[in-house]
């Protein structure tokens, strides 16, 4: 990827100015706040996964939440299990279990931890999506079955007491690899890691979508049956991004467990899985900025909101997606960017800054409308 | 290259504007500092306002507003007035971790009175270790469970489980149905209950567990009617248990021929499964609306005048009320908010509660409490059928040969 | 537990889930809207009853409960009318964005109902001719239960009346399967969609008010049903009432089947994968809608 062109577009230097403030953020926020930011930021890479299946390939998924918790359930498996010691961990002796089931024991190393972190989301993707995508399964189908797919996976995380904590989670960890997690200094260091993969993983989706396969994954949201009579056999384009969005999903909630120092069903449940198409919708679907921009202003809202008028939170929330969805369907930057095109238009004459060529993400972009 | 200096323009408003708006808080790297003073002292509220617990919660929510109120009109503690900072756990228990440390890190409160479902407590507790605060739990709950930093107000296993399957045993209902929402306060709870009828010789004739918001109770009411129990005992929680009761009834299973005893049905609840459906059913808790004392005459009255006539108290809400006049005690007798010199007072503090007194133990800082049964009257009122002296609190049940085994290796 | 209690029990709950999900079959099966409202609907008769119950039953007794049906129907009419009118219309043919808008409304309403009537449940008392039950052959069947069979098969003729034998029920069947032709030969379109939107809406209401005697009657009433009635018209197959009604049936004798050999739990999430099993091999459900067209 040349660098020069990825500086060209104006959306990437809106991210990196927005790296920059986050980058600040230590020096100036409270350190309750900063871990609240730092689970946003969590929340904004889930973000990213999911405008590259739904903003530039159409799918739908309201079952994310599920990948977000394979990845943290992963994590907070190896936490717990270092927190334990030699010990069981006290859901398990309270659910009646005397030793350790099998399935745990790979948990308490590092490495196996971090593989399953991106292997088990992976692994359903591509189970869910190959056989999904190949019977042609689309549309709202597919997003009636993915949220099935959630429902079915936090019964049986609640059912599952004594293996899995039910609905209490997994909680009380201290420490990892050793750190402290409690210690502010290492929740900085969590926090930074946190933007460094949020730099990361921005950096990998503006590359994939460069590529040609980003443009297949457009053509096909914009005409599945065209893309595949011109050759393309959409369901493994299809399924090959439902599991990078999936991988991209579980890292977030691996990293989210850091901040939240738990995890429970609630976090795979059907209503946090939609919440996080709303971000997207709000920032502004198929624009990589956009997502990363709603999900940290929807979250700073609900924060705001729900902390001086807890009662309004739902009556807020459900307008903001009726609104979104009505009058501005391509969600703040999509108001941005016709802010900046009729502002072109008015002032012919002002040069402004960066507009000696429309970049091509922005060729793209009047393609896609 | 110009887009370099708009890039860096942009991104230094963008922080100016930042540091504006983070401004009066402290910063991560600079570290917390000193809590709020004045002539006021902060207490947090903790509780659902929204999602399913919602249900429950805001009653419990109401009843720690009523007792700041009064203490608030009667002077406040050490001299100072008692200041409300409220939060919505939402009924999720990430929210109630997040909030709890904000309450603690953000708002410096003395203490939080909240939560009410296992999750919820389970999430806040490693919260309130880490920051040293000290959150009152309003809830009777599974036990299995003591941390420095909690203050149990509601009733440990022995307060009234393990109480009220002795009362079904003497009265000759050996024969017990366990049914239960699949998490971890009815399981746990079974698993008590299974170890102590395995002692005295009763009998499990079932078990089954549903999951949340389940409404369809046909087949588990076949099954019991198929298995003939003496007794129902049942840990349902929230709606399932007005779709249980409505389809029980309609079975023919009275509560003649076989009762059903409940432990989280309170008079609360009872208003939205109607009380024609559970009148005659036994509950087990440690005070009813209609508990005889001065002080429930005087609480009752001041809660309706406060939140209307068609409001009932109930045991959760007794017991949030009860936490925030033991915290006020705890608090005079330290002569001070610092939670370790309040911890270190508040054993043996006592309140003379609706309930009755209750004090807490400084062992364990649950309470010792009284246990009642309850038969739910025609009017949807709980009457005593019998009770018993302050029982004093054993989460881990280690006066109980049957129960070894039950907590082993916990921490 | 014999056979013939099962058989009813699995009949029970495919009746309910039939009921809860016929108004769906309707937004979503012809009209093609994805109504994450759907359950709040439920939610708004059983309210509607409650409110009924309130203001009625001490002059009519148990009669309350038939006033109480209609108006209940009546009542999550008029809110799927409004729906319709400020939302739904503009949404029609991007199907995503209904069921993300009508979420934001379903959170709406939910938050409504509980600033209105308090975040705790409340009590309908059923009519007292509906307590008890009838034993035959060894099987308990509650009235409830029985009553609720019959009120679903009275839906059901009610809306397969509609539809086939009057001239509205015509008109709305051209816009389903030829929106643009109808169009051309007369048909105000917009007009039918409202109407067609407000009758599913309508018998979201009756199932409602038939759902405050099973169960509880609270602000997320509507939840518990969302999935089930959404799986149910999934599995039947889209744009047929016989395709719900196959698909309301196995769901609901599957699920009693699986229960009654392990638990509550086990049996929810099996019939779920079962479900995402069979539509990877019918994707299209039991009765699919023959078309030729492409997207």
């Amino acid at each position: 990827m040349d660098i020069k062109y990825w500086l060209q577009d104006k959306k990437n230097l809106v991210f990196l100015a927005l790296v920059a403030v986050l980058l600040a953020m230590p020096f100036v926020l409270s350190l309750f706040r900063l871990t609240l930011l730092g689970k946003f930021i969590c929340y904004a890479i889930v973000a990213l996964g999911i405008d590259l299946i739904w903003g530039y390939t159409g799918i739908l998924s309201l079952g994310h939440g599920v990948f977000f918790g394979l990845g943290a359930y992963a994590m907070a498996m190896y936490l717990k299990l270092e927190a334990c010691g030699s010990a069981l961990p006290e859901f398990m002796v309270t659910g009646g279990l005397t030793s350790l089931p099998a399935f745990w024991k790979p948990f308490a190393s590092f490495p196996l931890a971090m593989l399953a972190v991106a292997g088990l989301p992976l692994l359903l993707a591509l189970i869910v999506g190959f056989a999904t995508f190949k019977n042609r399964i689309k549309g709202v189908y597919f997003s009636i079955l993915s949220q099935a797919l959630a429902w079915a996976f936090v019964t049986i995380f609640i059912g599952m007491q004594a293996y899995t904590g039910g609905s209490n989670g997994i909680t009380g960890f201290t420490t990892l690899l050793g750190i402290q997690l409690q210690n502010p200094m290492n929740l900085v260091s969590f926090y930074y890691f946190a933007v460094a993969m949020l730099v990361l993983v921005y950096i990998f989706c503006t590359w994939l979508m460069s590529r040609g396969i980003g443009k297949i994954l457009i053509a096909i949201r914009d005409g599945e049956n065209r893309t595949y009579f011109t050759g393309y056999d959409s369901s493994k384009y299809k399924t090959f991004i439902y599991c990078i969005s999936a991988v991209i999903t579980g890292v977030a909630g691996a990293i989210y467990v850091l901040f939240a120092g738990m995890i429970s069903p609630k976090e795979l449940d059907i209503a946090f899985s939609v919440e996080m198409v709303i971000w997207v919708a709000v920032g502004g679907r198929g624009t990589l900025i956009g997502a990363v921009i709603g999900a940290l202003l929807v979250n700073a809202m609900k924060t705001g909101i729900s902390e001086t008028m807890p009662d309004m939170w739902l009556y807020f929330i459900g307008m903001l997606f009726v609104l979104v969805v009505l009058f501005m369907p391509k969600g703040l930057t999509g108001v941005f960017v016709k802010l900046y095109e009729r502002g072109k238009e008015r002032f012919p004459a002002v040069r402004l800054p960066f507009g000696r060529r429309r970049s091509a993400s922005m060729r793209g972009k009047g393609a896609i409308s | 290259m110009k887009s370099w200096k708009k890039f860096l323009g942009v991104s230094l408003m963008a922080l100016s504007l930042a540091i504006t708006a983070g401004c009066g808080e402290n910063s991560a790297m600079s570290g917390g500092s000193s809590s709020a003073s004045g002539d006021t002292v902060k207490v947090g509220l903790l509780h659902s306002l929204s999602g399913t617990m919602a249900i429950s919660e805001t009653s419990v929510r109401d009843a720690e507003k009523l007792a700041i109120q009064e203490i608030n009109d009667q002077g406040g503690v050490l001299g100072k007035k008692i200041e409300i900072v409220e939060e919505d756990g939402a009924s999720d228990p990430q929210i109630f971790a997040e909030k709890a440390k904000k309450l603690l890190m953000n708002d410096k409160v003395a203490t939080i009175f909240g939560c009410w479902t296992s999750a919820s407590r389970k999430a806040v507790k490693p919260v309130v270790e880490g920051a040293n605060g000290l959150l009152w739990y309003p809830t009777q709950y599974e036990g299995m469970e003591q941390s420095k930093n909690i203050m149990y107000m509601g009733a440990a296993p022995n307060q009234q489980i393990v109480p009220a399957i002795e009362y079904l045993l003497k009265n000759g209902r050996k024969k017990m149905f366990l049914v239960g929402s699949d998490y971890v306060f009815p399981q746990t709870a079974n698993r008590i209950i299974k170890a102590q009828l395995k002692a005295a010789g009763g009998e499990v004739v079932g078990e089954e567990y549903t999951p949340m918001g389940y409404t369809d109770y046909a087949t588990i009411i076949s099954k019991i009617k198929a298995a003939n129990p003496d007794v129902i005992v049942n840990t349902l929680n929230g709606d399932s248990n007005v779709a249980f009761f409505k389809q029980l009834k309609d079975a023919g299973v009275t509560a003649e021929t076989c009762p059903v005893m409940s432990f989280s049905i309170a008079e609360e609840e009872i208003k939205g499964i109607g009380a024609q459906n559970i009148a005659g059913d036994l509950v087990s808790w440690d005070y009813y609306q209609t508990t005889k004392t001065p002080a429930n005459e005087k609480f009752v009255a001041a809660y309706k005048k406060a939140y209307g006539d068609d409001r009932v108290t109930d045991d959760p809400i007794e017991a949030a009320y009860d936490a925030v006049y033991l915290w006020k005690a705890a608090v005079e007798k330290a002569g001070s908010f610092d939670v370790d010199k309040v911890r270190a007072a508040a054993g043996g503090t006592s309140f003379d509660a609706p309930e009755g007194t209750v004090k807490i133990d400084g062992d364990n800082q649950h309470l010792y409490k009284y246990v009642r049964i309850g038969k739910v009257n025609a009017n949807g009122l709980i009457d005593e059928i019998s009770a018993t002296d302050p029982i004093k609190p054993d989460p881990f049940l280690k006066s109980y040969p049957w129960a070894e085994g039950l907590s082993a290796g916990s921490n | 537990m014999d056979i013939l209690t099962i058989l009813f029990n699995g009949l029970s709950l495919s009746s309910i889930l039939l009921l809860a999900a016929l108004g769906l079959a309707i937004t979503f099966g012809l009209m093609g809207i994805i109504n994450m409202a759907h359950g709040e609907f439920i939610m708004v008769g059983a309210y509607t009853t409650y409110v009924v119950q309130g203001i009625l039953m001490p002059a009519l007794g148990d009669g309350y409960f038939f006033c109480s049906i209609l108006l209940s129907f009546l009542a999550a009419a008029a809110f799927g009318m409004l729906l319709e009118v400020t939302v739904i219309r503009r949404l029609y043919g991007r199907p995503t964005d209904s069921l993300l808008a009508t979420w934001g409304v379903s959170l709406v309403l939910q938050q409504l109902a509980r600033s209105i009537f308090g975040a705790p449940n409340v009590n309908v008392v059923a009519p007292s001719f509906l307590g008890g039950s009838l034993t035959l052959l060894g099987v308990s069947m509650s009235y409830k239960r029985l009553f609720i069979i019959g009120l679903v098969l009275l839906c059901l003729l009610a809306v397969w009346a509609f539809l086939y034998h009057t001239n509205f029920g015509r008109k709305t069947r051209a816009c389903i399967q030829n929106r643009d032709m109808a169009q051309c030969l007369g048909i105000r379109s917009k007009r039918i969609d409202c109407l067609t939107f407000a009758l599913g809406s309508g018998l979201a209401g009756i199932a409602g008010c038939a759902l405050t005697l099973l169960g509880s009657i609270g602000p997320t009433l509507g939840q518990n049903y969302i999935v089930d009635t959404f799986m149910v018209v999934v599995l039947g197959g889209v744009g047929k009432l016989i395709g719900s009604i196959s698909g309301a049936l196995i769901i609901g004798i599957a699920s009693t089947v699986f229960e009654v050999g392990s638990t509550a739990s086990i049996a929810k999430a099996a019939v779920l994968f079962l479900v995402i099993l069979f539509l990877q091999k019918k994707p299209q459900g039991l009765f699919a809608l023959r078309s030729r067209s492409l997207d």
